[in-house]
């Protein structure tokens, strides 16, 4: 059973669909307990990181992912949820993240060229840095589908993969039983699905 | 390498896929879900649904089959027509779509783009625009292209975008329904004032009018059409084989 968090961001119906249509069982919740006993968790999100990282905090959903993700339990933060996962964000102004990642989240105005149109909107192609337990069934090059204005910086350890956009942009990380795509792979087709299938296939590391 | 976009636009009425040809003499075409799906396995790297039903009933048949579709076919979708609040996004964001597209309702009041930005980010609201070249300008157009807002249509859009566009859809209606190419001069026009994506609508008749399009204007992102992927005039799988054939980078 795979759990993704409620925590009144995003848009959550084509993420359960496309985990629903690969034959997951998908719980939609913001209860802890219920958290805690699903066999993966995902952390989604879109709009604005001050505003998302409030929301977290909200309620202690901040605290309960870090202990899910020291927990062992496979997490997947997918576009701002993948940038939440970071230390700190200077998407208007300065925020904290969550920190289970180490790095910085930055705008891509001012670091990719400025005929380079942004919000960065589109197929990309991966351009694979390191294995990974989710690329097992998509090839270096699969096309995935970005949109986002800011990306994740000095995270180069973690960094599973990256696309161009005038320079190379973080697409995915990974540190330990914690992912991250800034890819939404339930919004990219066939090679999304399998990286879904994937993650649905990722085991507690104890 | 980010690749060149291929849209079908699928306009629905009652439940519907139909495409008028310069806005009128609607004709049936199929079951959008059907459409959809179908669409999205030949190679479609997006959707938009646009809503043209004026009643109470055909907009809610219209998010129940935006539902349907958005439970099976996982690329992004791309919702427009009747959006005149932020309570419309809400209702089709819940439904699956990923882009909002407003039209008419940003000329009766843009501060509709700023707020829905607000809600939701600019990646989710697209400015959607009719324009038809008169009096030696070009002009924006409302209400699907029979009402002449009197805005010039490259500072409308300009001012859209500085009050939180995130990107553009261009329909010329000069162009529209006539395909014989898409109307590149209007494109390139709007490709110089912004710099956000800029998505070519109308005109569209063959293979070559896409490759046209974006060798003719290299900024486009995008290019949407309706009838000639309805009817099977364009196979979108030889399209873009046409278009990789062509150098243009492409999602195969």
């Amino acid at each position: 059973m795979t759990a993704i968090i409620d925590y009144g961001v995003g848009n959550l119906f084509s993420l359960s669909s496309s985990l629903r249509s690969l034959g997951e069982t998908v719980v939609i919740t913001s209860d802890t307990e219920l958290l805690h006993k699903a066999d993966r968790v995902i952390l989604p999100g879109v709009g604005a990181f001050g505003d998302a990282a409030l929301k977290l905090q909200t309620g202690g959903m901040d605290k309960a992912v870090k202990d899910l993700a020291s927990s062992g339990v496979p997490l997947l933060g997918i576009c701002l949820g993948m940038q939440l996962l970071f230390e700190k964000s200077l998407e208007f102004g300065e925020h904290t993240g969550l920190g289970i990642i180490p790095g910085t989240v930055r705008p891509l105005e001012g670091a990719v060229p400025k005929d380079y149109k942004i919000p960065h909107i589109g197929w990309n192609s991966l351009e694979f840095k390191k294995d990974s337990a989710l690329f097992k069934y998509i090839k270096n090059g699969d096309h995935v589908y970005f949109v986002h204005s800011f990306y994740a910086d000095e995270c180069a350890p973690y960094v599973t993969a990256v696309c161009e956009y005038g320079c190379k942009v973080t697409a995915s990380v990974e540190n330990g039983n914690v992912f991250g795509c800034q890819f939404h792979p339930e919004k990219s087709g066939k090679v999304g699905l399998a990286i879904l299938k994937a993650f649905t296939e990722t085991e507690r590391s104890r | 390498m980010i690749t060149k976009r291929i849209i079908p636009c699928l306009d629905v009425k009652d439940g519907r896929v139909v495409k008028g040809v310069n806005f009128k003499s609607l004709g049936d075409v199929a079951s959008p879900v059907d459409l959809a799906r179908r669409y999205s396995e030949s190679g479609a790297d997006e959707l938009v649904f646009y809503d043209i039903t004026a009643s109470a009933e055909g907009r809610a048949l219209f998010t129940d089959i935006l539902c349907e579709t958005a439970k099976s076919v996982f690329i992004p979708l791309t919702v427009g027509g009747g959006i005149n609040s932020v309570g419309d996004f809400d209702r089709v964001l819940k439904c699956g779509a990923d882009k909002v597209s407003v039209n008419s309702g940003a000329v009766r009041d843009p501060s509709l783009i700023t707020e829905a930005a607000k809600l939701y980010g600019s990646q989710c609201v697209v400015l959607s625009c009719d324009i038809k070249r008169k009096d030696g300008e070009f002009r924006v157009f409302s209400k699907g292209g029979r009402e002449d807002t009197g805005l010039e249509a490259i500072s409308w859009i300009k001012r859209c975008v500085v009050l939180g566009a995130g990107e553009v859809v261009v329909n010329s209606i000069d162009t529209d329904g006539v395909k014989h190419g898409f109307d590149t001069e209007l494109l390139d026009a709007v490709c110089r004032a912004v710099n956000v994506p800029v998505i070519a609508s109308g005109g569209a008749g063959s293979i070559k009018d896409f490759i046209d399009l974006f060798n003719n204007v290299p900024e486009i992102d995008a290019g949407l059409a309706a009838s000639v992927f309805h009817f099977g005039e364009i196979k979108i799988s030889d399209l873009k084989k046409a278009m990789y054939d062509n150098g243009i980078p492409v999602r195969l």
